[in-house]
């Protein structure tokens, strides 16, 4: 515990003075880490890191005279437990080379001196060089952006979407080209389902145990449908009238009508749980983003394969709470966020290890990663080349990105989020939602300091 | 030759050398930490953020949120309840019983019940973690196809039970283990003269064994109550969810000050733990002391 205030407040050393250390290194060693494993979580960038990335980058080092060596440290983890792995490495000096983290993460990271800006770790000239820049639209970098600093490449984004079930629907005398328009539609859809034996109508991730899940998938989402944001003119949403609405519907839907699943919510493998009863023809409707087509019930590289993933699930836009009640008089939101990769400040290649990263975020690289297993990149080119040929993706990045919305890169965002996964929790296995709403607001005083930064 | 407390006659340079690696080592491993974690303490210390790069000084703050707060004195509540009903019920009454009833059988059974029972302790605590999440599951779980309870989440609906039960499993074997030992102490003598007189099996053991292992008795609990106070393993099982219905004290803190990051408010509670560890410890070594004079 010691080391880990020692460096944390020893970190005035400016990165600039050191970006050029080892610059020229005959022998070099460097570690990528992610959330990602052979065999589990996102297996397909993991397997692309070992079969591809280091190979390629080591012969290509060895032609210009260099002998690398790139190891690899998978994770298989919740995203919560990774995120305190990774801080606990960057505060204590430790930890890969290049690290990949969450976009939102970047505020916290950055305030806490663990990563520094791009500029500061590689130098300014050698960041302006790479040429990928302009294939990243300003809106993507905003990922890896903080106080107007880049702080790495960003390598993705994503967007959620009301997965269904097409044979349930059958089953339930449902349409298979469903289009909810209101939180209404979604739960005469649910009450349905509800007739089928042994099926779970509706899963709206709420509470604790489902981390970022909750908020991301489930709170903010329904919170844009009421036309609020969690975060507006410099301050957070209190308890108002519209974070009510949406404690409401989880009320309606975890209920005495029991549309959705209580128990499965405090589970704390309550999402993996719910991506096996969806595979399994067992749940009738989920809000998730990309991540579950492509890495859950892909049934190729899934978790839990969905053979007939083409032709039996189905999705559509996350309505708002009631026709043209989102933000600006929309129908329908979504919700997304970005994955990016950041360079460990503390490395002791800073010029190879910016090298391997550019090699990562090359379009071929990119291609080489989900060519067979499409996601949306930061690439522009590699957009173009890619996502046409499969129809969620072309769906999400034509109807779903133009009106989605991003979280705010604020080191309070984490706590703020644990404090709505409570909430939400909390009206899940069945407090009042006025009790939970007021719950929170304390909650959120006590994290912002104070209520002249909080609107109701 | 005075009486000056020297018997081995080393002298206090040598005596001090010898001393020294141990006192090193206490203080790298055990002063120092203590120390950091009272200055932690009382600072707003998080694990990411700008508070993680510049912590304030906080004085007395994080004590007075966490002995106000009801998440903390939910989860002391838990915790006695936990370490009552696993520790000093559980696994001292089972261990004895084990102990007790393999004096009487013959020897290949006792091997057997033994090696079973040790081999609960000795199994690392991640592989019976995972061997009870598969028991105790809510979907294909091993306990409601045995018992036919349908879908019976045992770990969301009784959770504190369950890690109740689990940790009894998990530390009978050592009770066991210090019980039969002390057991082989009791004069078979004794024995024979209290069954001789018609003494019934809880005759024999509240006059005569229990007398005998008194000792025993109170150093087990003391040793298991402690480590129970202390023990992580249950987050495996159950995370402390739901609602905090399992978050008992060393859960509380990891949470606290790993997935929330309030370092501060974290050591601030580590500490009131190291204050009710010791008390704990005094009480029982005053008991063990009382017994001998």
């Amino acid at each position: 515990m010691g080391a880990v205030a020692l460096t944390a407040c020893g970190g005035s050393d400016s990165g600039a003075s050191n970006a050029n250390q080892n610059g020229d290194a005959k022998d070099v060693t460097l570690t990528i880490t992610g959330n990602e494993i052979s065999g589990g979580k996102n297996a397909a960038g993991a397997d692309w890191i070992t079969n591809y990335v280091i190979p390629k980058f080591e012969e290509a080092e060895k032609a210009k005279g260099v002998n690398a060596k790139v190891n690899f440290q998978p994770n298989g983890v919740d995203d919560e437990a990774y995120k305190t792995k990774i801080s606990l490495d960057l505060s204590t000096g430790q930890g890969a080379d290049v690290v990949a983290v969450d976009g939102i993460w970047l505020g916290e990271f950055a305030d806490a001196g663990y990563i520094k800006p791009l500029n500061d770790v590689v130098g300014k000239d050698k960041v302006q060089q790479w040429d990928g820049w302009k294939q990243i639209k300003p809106a993507v970098q905003q990922v890896t952006t903080y106080d107007g600093n880049l702080y790495g490449v960003p390598d993705g984004t994503d967007g959620r979407v009301v997965y269904f079930n097409k044979k349930l629907f059958a089953q339930a005398g449902l349409p298979s080209d469903w289009q909810p328009k209101s939180w209404n539609d979604i739960l005469d859809a649910a009450r349905k389902l509800k007739s089928l034996q042994g099926v779970t109508p509706l899963q709206i991730n709420a509470g604790t145990a489902m981390g970022e899940a909750a908020t991301m998938q489930g709170f903010l989402p329904l919170l844009q449908g009421t036309g609020q944001s969690i975060y507006k003119d410099g301050k957070w949403q209190g308890d108002s009238q519209q974070v009510q609405d949406v404690l409401n519907f989880y009320s309606k839907v975890y209920g005495p009508e029991k549309l959705g699943d209580p128990l499965l919510q405090q589970d704390a493998k309550g999402r993996d749980k719910s991506f096996q009863e969806f595979s399994q023809n067992k749940l009738g409707i989920l809000i998730e983003s990309d991540y579950l087509w492509r890495s859950v019930i892909n049934p190729k590289t899934g978790i839990d394969p969905m053979a007939d993933r083409d032709s039996t699930v189905g999705w559509a836009k996350i309505p708002a709470e009631s026709a043209g009640k989102g933000p600006n008089g929309a129908g329908f939101v979504s919700m997304s966020g970005g994955s990016a990769e950041v360079i460990n400040p503390k490395t002791k290649y800073p010029q190879q290890a910016w090298e391997l990263l550019q090699f990562m975020s090359s379009a071929d690289a990119i291609k080489a990663r989900i060519g067979s297993n499409p996601q949306i990149s930061a690439r522009d080119d590699v957009n173009a080349e890619i996502l046409s040929s499969d129809p969620l993706l072309k769906f999400i990045s034509t109807e779903v990105l133009p009106i989605t919305a991003y979280r705010p890169a604020l080191p309070d965002y984490t706590q703020v989020s644990a404090a709505l996964q409570k909430a939400t929790g909390e009206v899940a296995s069945g407090k009042s939602a006025q009790d939970a709403g007021s719950g929170y607001e304390k909650a959120l005083e006590g994290i912002v300091g104070g209520s002249d930064k909080i609107s109701k | 030759m005075a009486d000056d407390g020297d018997v081995a006659g080393l002298g206090k340079a040598r005596a001090t050398a010898f001393l020294a690696p141990a006192l090193l080592l206490i203080s790298v491993f055990l002063v120092f930490p203590a120390l950091w974690t009272l200055y932690l303490g009382v600072t707003n210390f998080r694990l990411s953020g700008s508070a993680a790069r510049n912590p304030k000084f906080v004085g007395l703050d994080n004590y007075i949120n966490a002995l106000s707060d009801d998440r903390f004195l939910n989860s002391l509540g838990l915790t006695i309840v936990f370490v009552f009903a696993s520790a000093v019920v559980g696994q001292s009454v089972l261990g004895f019983s084990i102990a007790w009833t393999m004096t009487r059988v013959r020897k290949p059974v006792r091997a057997v019940v033994e090696f079973f029972v040790l081999l609960a302790w000795i199994i690392p605590s991640s592989v019976t973690t995972f061997l009870w999440y598969a028991l105790l599951d809510r979907s294909n779980g091993t306990l409601n196809a045995m018992l036919s309870t349908g879908h019976m989440a045992w770990l969301l609906q009784y959770p504190l039970q369950s890690i109740i039960v689990f940790n009894t499993w998990v530390g009978t074997a050592f009770s066991m283990l210090l019980f039969s030992s002390a057991l082989a102490s009791v004069p078979p003598s004794q024995m024979e003269s209290a069954r001789m007189v018609g003494a019934g099996t809880w005759a024999q053991l509240r006059d005569v064994v229990f007398p005998h292992i008194r000792g025993h008795a109170l150093t087990n609990t003391l040793l298991i109550t402690l480590w129970t106070f202390n023990t992580f393993t249950p987050y495996l099982l159950t995370a402390g969810g739901p609602d905090d219905r399992s978050n008992i004290l060393p859960i509380f803190i990891y949470r606290l000050a790993l997935n929330d990051g309030a370092l501060g408010q974290g050591a601030a509670i580590s500490l009131i733990m190291i204050v009710i560890n010791l008390v704990i410890a005094t009480v029982y070594l005053r008991l063990l002391k009382e017994r001998k004079s």
